[in-house]
């Protein structure tokens, strides 16, 4: 049998490794621990008093910014590695792609930091 | 004939994990070990010869543990999230060479392997977080996915500027490179060096950037409400992803499995090549150790600003410098 994912059967072995392991923790106390179930002991955790209102809460807004600026600048990266690997080969040309590549991102960069974007209060 | 290579690569594969899953609990003891004596006090001494016994006896103490489940919490979420904080580590470790040509895969894209895999476990800590329908662990989770987000932006640049070096994104010829002591990348990148081991930290959830757990302020964070084998899990994931950081760390820029001279060809060669990435493991792995007893924690604000205000730029800058010297270098040669 001759296939080109020949190569990535160890991984094949060694991932349902892990999710077999996995699984089987996850089921572990369940089996062997006993239950005992009580209100008091399933209520939510608040340090002894009961809790107030619902866990369901509005966060900060500043969370959902942290996440766009990451999509952003994760794609930045991501466009980054194809072009570092062949880096080398391209000589005077890539270091002046990569500069005009580098000035756009610090652009936005700056921009974001000027916004406050960056700001945690 | 054409099963023994297949076989052979079965025995490597199950080889390896089964090395990671008992460096864990070793890691544990000697986390509270050395932790205890840089505290001046003894540890776990009573279970087994010097306590080597005792991280079995709180694994069975956990599996044989009641499980509770809030009452209004997420069920299918709530199991979800250590399976999902713990797999996304575990295999990250396939793309890791752990001695020469000794890896149970070869992958071209190892680095981008090991850098999608390791993200993937903040899926592990939100889901956990809200699931729990509890406040603290819904912060802990928010928290740590923010920071585990942001400090991923300049673990991929510092890498990027590594990538530029080596001209390779696979982790086997990285190490190949560094076989010569002066070619070790921590003297050619040493900026992108500290960058990576910083966010590593941050990754990992250590000290000083806890803030996911942060017990003075939000109990246990996201697993606050996790008991028994799942919060074990949790426990594990993050010990399981502690090991491939560091050995990232190694493999990237301490020279990976090479003592800084040719290795002799053949066993003999590949056996030596295993002790030496074990000791730089080991040695990264005791730094952590050390570092989470000599640093408090940073504030949350102090966390956010030092990954996009201090770190980011450095590497945007150290990719600059590292262009503009690389072509100069190869100009010159």
């Amino acid at each position: 049998m001759e296939c080109t994912l020949r190569p990535y059967l160890p991984i094949a072995v060694y991932g349902a490794l892990v999710l077999g392991t996995g699984f089987s923790l996850t089921l572990a106390s369940s089996i062997f621990g006993p239950r005992v179930r009580r209100l008091e002991k399933e209520s939510t955790y608040e340090c002894g008093s009961l809790p107030l209102g619902s866990s369901r809460e509005r966060f900060s807004v500043k969370f959902y910014l942290v996440a766009i600026l990451f999509v952003l600048f994760d794609i930045e990266t991501v466009f980054l590695v194809p072009w570092a690997v062949v880096y080398r080969s391209m000589g005077l040309f890539g270091l002046l792609e990569m500069l005009a590549f580098m000035g756009i991102l610090l652009l936005g960069f700056v921009y974001a930091w000027k916004r406050g974007g960056f700001d945690w209060e | 004939m054409t099963w023994s290579p297949i076989l052979l690569d079965v025995i490597r594969a199950v080889l390896i994990f089964a090395a990671v899953m008992t460096l864990v609990p070793f890691l544990v003891l000697a986390e509270r070990r050395i932790s205890a004596w840089i505290q001046n006090r003894v540890g776990p001494n009573r279970v087994g010869p010097m306590g080597t016994l005792q991280p079995l006896a709180d694994v069975i103490k956990l599996v044989f543990k009641e499980e509770i489940v809030p009452a209004r919490a997420d069920r299918v979420l709530y199991s979800l999230g250590p399976l999902l904080s713990f797999a996304p580590a575990a295999i990250a470790f396939a793309a890791i060479p752990v001695g020469r040509g000794l890896q149970v895969v070869d992958m071209s894209v190892g680095v981008l392997f090991v850098i999608t895999a390791t993200s993937l476990a903040v899926y592990g800590i939100s889901f956990g977080g809200w699931a729990s329908n509890n406040k603290f662990s819904l912060l802990g989770g928010l928290r740590s996915s923010a920071q585990i987000i942001s400090y991923e932006i300049a673990m991929g640049l510092a890498l990027i500027s590594v990538i530029m070096t080596t001209g390779s994104v696979s982790l086997s010829q990285i190490s190949e490179g560094q076989t010569s002591f002066l070619c070790w990348n921590i003297f050619r990148q040493p900026i992108a060096f500290v960058i990576f081991f910083t966010a590593a930290f941050a990754e990992n959830n250590r000290l000083p950037f806890d803030l996911p757990e942060c017990e003075s302020e939000l109990v246990g964070g996201y697993h606050t409400e996790y008991s028994g084998m799942k919060f074990g899990m949790y426990f594990l994931a993050e010990y399981v992803a502690m090991i491939v950081m560091s050995a990232m760390v190694v493999t990237l820029f301490l020279g990976a499995w090479s003592p800084g001279f040719a290795l002799p060809e053949g066993l003999l060669g590949t056996v030596i090549s295993v002790g030496v990435f074990s000791f730089k493991l080991f040695a990264v792995l005791f730094f952590y150790i050390w570092v989470r007893w000599t640093l408090p924690r940073f504030r949350y604000d102090q966390l956010m600003h030092l990954g996009w205000k201090s770190l980011v730029p450095l590497a945007m800058a150290n990719i600059v410098v590292t262009g503009i010297v690389v072509t100069i270098w190869d100009a010159v040669q």
